[in-house]
């Protein structure tokens, strides 16, 4: 009984933590080549329901996912080119993106709420994960592997990849990278537009796989601990994933409480937990620390001089 | 060669002004444009939007009552922005505000007397002003960014709004409705014109616009929001201390929103609803932009905004707009204003002229790994 319920936590815990995750490390891409993008909640809401109407009208949730990629990549070209060509406040743009989101989300989910998509189907066949140990490691939607394996990626790409170190020096200092013939738009462009689709997916996985459906913001302030997170993380991708899963275990904590009836807090309180614990975290990373890890160019226009 | 951006020695001022005008005649086109493509009556819904709030009178006193609202808030970001500082956290502490006059509200809900409007106004402002506290402490003390936290705790203050409305302040013979008494005679904010809807809080909004705009512009602490937010190192150079700018900037913020909150809780509403947060204190944030973070521009831009609302309500129900339209129209205004204002800083330049040819032409360098 005591194994099941652990299981039963553990897996929620993994399902919690997956989108955040993934949206995080479209961020932190996008981040480390120098541009802060504050749109990942408006682009997950795009992915979201975009993702949610393919699904319901193709029948297949994996189309479905590679909408959400698409429509939210597309979005988040649209920051792209005011912040990065037409060197808007990036701040602004971001805000933008994400008022512009949650609006467009829910004029083209409108007809699209109280029906229900199958989900993605599991990776691994339904036999291997019967067993309840088992199940913990073949049980899960296959975003949560790929979640994980994308951190792997993002790590490699950015760390050992000739075009992550590219991607650095850009985000550290564009003059000096533009000097020496770097593309800084050009790399800038394609951060963003990986940060938008991965965005896009995460919020795919509450509209296909977590709930699944559509509902006006859906996914409830996410994007924002996802930006959160990539502090959190010092932008490093293995602490990203360490951040996501902390946070999984505080929406499983949340839940469990919740559905046990658990009375000695408010549900309301328990409902303000993620983003209590989103701020106490922050609050203790920043202690004695100097604000120095982020990439030095990061929210900073670049326009070539030539 | 296409068109293309030339640098301007100076910022235009002409374009200054212009950018928002342009803002909002693209989003006029575009949103028709987009609106048909979507399937539904664009050009009506334009005309819904931006034109029928305009030709009544009655829909006028609505507008003002809207707009007044996110007037003050509008304000008291800009100060935050001038400087630099992004709170976005208006929303929560524009229903703090709401909950500290309702909680004033209730306490005196039997009693009668000209103090309780001010007292209830007051808690309003300390609501907003304490919840704006906790970002500009975290920011100050630990370096905590103020962007995430302050809108961390826009969710949090909506799920202490509902534990208040379903716990502490229902009203108990609300048929378990979740949300409070009505409030009476002397907890509701006074008329200002009579026979209309357009209470006190539309000229509060108004003078509060001209007092800010003097102080900006004539205080030795405008200036110093002005020069923290223009060159922090100068600055700091100069004497300055940016903590108490981050401080005064949040504060001012909070004080706005929190006034806000309780100007609307004792007008329009009149009682405390979970449906209280409608998203002002975001749209705020454009109606800062759209102002260009100047009180009278503010004040115009109020008004804009406030037609979306206004109008997107009338939308739904004659042509069948769903209520995000507004949302959408807000977002396109926003984006459209951060793409014009490229113009102040450059000039636009159509085809070919002398000055395309005689630029040099950047050349790329490739380097060894």
């Amino acid at each position: 009984m005591t194994t099941t319920l652990a299981i039963s936590i553990l897996m929620t815990l993994a399902a919690a933590a997956t989108p955040i995750l993934i949206a995080a490390l479209g961020e932190l891409v996008a981040e480390k080549s120098g541009v802060l993008n504050l749109g990942v909640e408006g682009m997950m809401l795009i992915g979201a329901v975009a993702g949610f109407a393919t699904a319901v009208t193709t029948g297949s949730p994996a189309l479905g996912c590679l909408a959400a990629m698409v429509a939210a990549g597309a979005a988040s070209m649209v920051f792209a080119v005011l912040a990065l060509s037409l060197t808007a406040n990036q701040v602004a743009t971001g805000l933008a993106l994400t008022i512009f989101g949650t609006g467009i989300s829910a004029l083209a989910g409108a007809p699209f709420v109280g029906l229900t998509t199958q989900t993605l189907g599991l990776v691994f066949p339904s036999s291997l994960a019967a067993d309840p140990v088992l199940r913990l490691v073949f049980g899960h939607s296959p975003l949560v592997y790929i979640a994980l394996l994308l951190t792997v990626a993002v790590w490699w790409f950015l760390s050992r990849s000739r075009a992550g170190l590219i991607l650095r020096a850009v985000g550290e200092s564009d003059a000096a990278a533009h000097s020496i013939g770097y593309p800084v738009l050009k790399v800038r462009y394609l951060a963003v537009l990986f940060g938008g689709a991965m965005a896009g997916l995460g919020g795919a996985y509450y509209s296909l796989v977590l709930t699944p459906m559509w509902a006006e913001r859906l996914t409830a302030g996410r994007g924002w601990i996802a930006i959160a997170l990539v502090v959190f993380a010092s932008w490093r991708p293995g602490r990203l994933a360490l951040g996501a899963y902390l946070f999984g275990a505080v929406i499983t904590l949340e839940l469990q409480a919740k559905a046990a009836g658990f009375s000695a807090f408010a549900p309301e309180f328990l409902s303000s937990l993620p983003y209590l614990a989103t701020i106490v975290v922050l609050a203790v990373i920043s202690i004695g620390r100097a604000g120095s890890i982020a990439p030095a160019c990061l929210g900073k226009p670049f326009r070539a001089t030539t | 060669m296409g068109p293309r951006l030339v640098p301007r020695l100076a910022p235009s001022r002409s374009m200054v002004f212009a950018a928002p005008v342009i803002a909002v005649v693209a989003t006029v086109l575009v949103g028709a444009l987009g609106f048909t493509l979507l399937g539904y009556d664009g050009i009506g819904a334009i005309r819904e939007i931006f034109l029928t709030p305009l030709m009544s009178a009655y829909r006028w006193q609505d507008l003002l009552v809207k707009a007044a609202p996110l007037a003050i808030i509008a304000i008291g970001l800009s100060i935050g922005f001038r400087a630099n500082v992004w709170n976005i956290g208006a929303e929560g502490q524009y229903v703090l505000g709401g909950l500290g006059g309702t909680a004033v509200a209730l306490l005196t809900a039997e009693m009668t007397g000209a103090w309780i409007l001010p007292a209830m106004i007051l808690a309003g402002i300390i609501g907003g002003m304490a919840y704006a506290a906790v970002p500009a402490l975290l920011r100050t003390r630990l370096g905590v960014n103020e962007i995430l936290s302050s809108l961390m705790l826009n969710y949090v203050a909506i799920q202490l709004l509902y534990f208040l409305m379903r716990g502490p302040w229902k009203d108990p013979m609300g048929f378990n409705f979740p949300q409070t008494i009505l409030f009476g005679a002397a907890q509701t904010l006074p008329i200002a014109i009579p026979g209309t809807l357009v209470h006190i809080g539309v000229p509060i909004a108004a003078a509060l616009a001209l007092t800010v705009w003097f102080l900006l512009a004539r205080s030795v602490m405008g200036f110093q929001v002005r020069v923290v937010g223009l060159a922090p190192n100068a600055a700091r150079y100069g004497g300055f201390r940016e903590k108490r700018t981050i401080w005064l900037a949040l504060m001012a913020g909070g004080c706005f929103a929190g006034l806000a909150g309780a100007i609307e809780v004792a007008g329009p509403f009149g009682q405390m609803v979970p449906g209280f947060p409608t998203g002002y204190g975001y749209t705020a944030i454009i109606v800062a932009f759209l102002g260009r973070l100047h009180p009278i521009g503010i004040l115009l831009a109020a008004l804009v905004l406030a037609l979306t609302y206004v109008g997107g309500e009338s939308a739904q129900t004659t042509i069948g707009l769903p209520a995000a339209a507004a949302g959408v129209f807000q977002s396109l205004m926003l984006f459209f204003l951060l793409a014009a204002d490229i113009l102040v800083r450059y000039r636009l330049v159509l085809g070919i002229d002398a000055a395309s040819q005689a630029e040099p032409v950047a050349t790329a360098r490739t380097v060894a790994p």
